[in-house]
C-alpha cells in the first residue's frame, strides 16, 4: 500500500516540476530574440560551426611550415584522412577532386554532432531533420550530377538500373534498383544522421531528468538510485561522442561510395 | 464490462523493442564477419573496413527508422 503511494507521488512530482518523460516538444526551442522568432539556438549553432571551421582552416594554413605546428598538424590530418582514406580508397584515383567536399562535409557534420555533448550547448542542430535533409540533398545532387555528366542521362540510368541478370528478372530488378538508388539513398542518408542525434539527445534527457525525478522521490530508498541514473548519463555522453564521430564518418563514406558507384564503368 | 487490466499511453516503446531485434542481429553478424575475416587474413583489415561501416550503416538504418516512426506515428 505504502509503495503505491510513493510511486504515485513520484509521477505527480515529475509532471509538475519537470518535462518528464522527454518528448519531441523538447527539441523546439524558443527564438533567442523576441522580435525574430526564427533566430533559434540551432541557427546560431550552424553559423558558429561554419565560422569555426573556416577560421580554423584559414589560421592553420596561413603560414604553412615544413615542420607543422599543432594546429596545422590537426588540419592536415583531417584533410589527409578525407583525401587518402575516404576519397582515394573508395572512389579511386579520380576521387581526389571530391576530397575538398568530403573534408568540408566531414568537418561540418562532426562539429555539429559534437555540439550535442559540449557542455552548455548540448544539442546538435542535426537533431532537427531539416539540417540532415539539406546535407543529404547536396550529396544526392552531387552523385547524380557527376554520373550524368560522365555518361549522359540515358547511359547513367542504364548503368545504375540494369544489372547483369537474366532478362526475366529485370521487371522486378529495375524497380527495386530505382527505389533503392534514387529514393531510399537520400532518405536513409538524412534519416540516419537525424535519428542518431535525436535518439542520443532523448537518451541523455531520459537519464538526466530521470535522475532528478528519482531524487525528488519521497522514499529514502529511491533517492540514491538517482546517482546511478546520472552515472549512466555521463557514460552515455561518452557513447554519444563515439556516435558523433562515427556518424560523420559514415555519412562521408556513404557519399563517397555513392559517387564511386555513379562513376563506375559497369556493374 | 468490468475492466480487469488496462494499458494507457503508447505502445511505441514496445514496438521499437521488437523492431530493434532484426537490426541488432544484423549488426552483430556484420562485425562478427569482419572479426572473422580479419583473423583469417589480417592484411585485409584495411581493405574491408569501409565496407564494414557501409554495411553497418545500411542495417542500422532499419533500427533508426523504427525510432523515427515511433515518434511520427506514436
Amino acid at each position: 500500500m505504502g509503495g503505491d503511494a510513493v510511486v504515485a507521488e513520484t509521477v505527480v512530482l515529475a509532471q509538475d516540476d519537470l518535462p518528464f518523460p522527454p518528448s519531441v516538444e523538447d527539441f523546439y526551442l524558443p527564438g533567442l530574440f523576441g522580435a525574430y522568432p526564427w533566430i533559434t539556438k540551432f541557427t546560431l549553432l550552424v553559423w558558429l560551426a561554419v565560422a569555426a571551421i573556416i577560421i580554423f582552416f584559414l589560421v592553420a594554413y596561413r603560414k604553412p611550415k615544413l615542420v607543422p605546428t599543432f594546429g596545422q598538424w590537426i588540419a592536415e590530418s583531417i584533410y589527409g584522412f578525407a583525401r587518402k582514406n575516404i576519397a582515394e580508397d573508395l572512389i579511386g584515383h579520380e576521387g581526389v577532386r571530391f576530397a575538398p567536399y568530403l573534408a568540408s562535409l566531414f568537418c561540418f557534420i562532426l562539429l555539429t554532432n559534437l555540439f550535442g555533448i559540449i557542455p552548455f550547448i548540448q544539442i546538435s542542430p542535426n537533431s532537427h531533420i531539416a539540417f540532415p535533409i539539406v546535407l543529404a540533398v547536396i550529396s544526392y545532387v552531387l552523385f547524380n550530377y557527376v554520373g550524368i555528366r560522365r555518361y549522359g542521362f540515358a547511359r547513367y540510368m542504364k548503368n545504375s538500373l540494369i544489372l547483369p541478370a537474366p532478362f526475366f528478372v529485370q521487371p522486378i530488378l529495375i524497380p527495386i534498383e530505382f527505389v533503392s538508388t534514387f529514393l531510399i539513398r537520400p532518405f536513409t542518408l538524412a534519416v540516419r544522421l537525424f535519428a542518431n542525434m535525436f535518439a542520443g539527445h532523448v537518451i541523455l534527457l531520459v537519464f538526466t531528468l530521470g535522475g532528478v525525478v528519482l531524487f525528488n522521490a519521497d522514499s529514502i530508498f529511491v533517492k540514491p538510485i538517482s546517482l546511478v541514473s546520472w552515472a549512466m548519463a555521463i557514460a552515455l555522453t561518452f557513447l554519444e561522442a563515439l556516435v558523433a564521430i562515427l556518424q560523420a564518418y559514415v555519412f562521408v563514406v556513404l557519399t563517397a561510395s555513392y559517387v564511386s558507384g555513379a562513376l563506375a564503368e559497369e556493374h | 464490462m468490468e475492466l480487469l487490466a488496462q494499458v494507457e499511453g503508447s505502445l511505441s516503446a514496445v514496438g521499437y523493442g521488437l523492431a530493434a531485434i532484426g537490426p541488432g542481429i544484423g549488426v552483430g553478424i556484420i562485425f562478427a564477419s569482419y572479426i572473422q575475416s580479419t583473423a583469417r587474413q589480417p592484411e585485409s583489415a584495411r581493405l574491408t573496413q569501409p565496407f564494414v561501416w557501409v554495411g553497418f550503416a545500411v542495417v542500422e538504418a532499419l533500427a533508426l527508422l523504427g525510432i523515427a516512426f515511433g515518434f511520427v506515428f506514436g
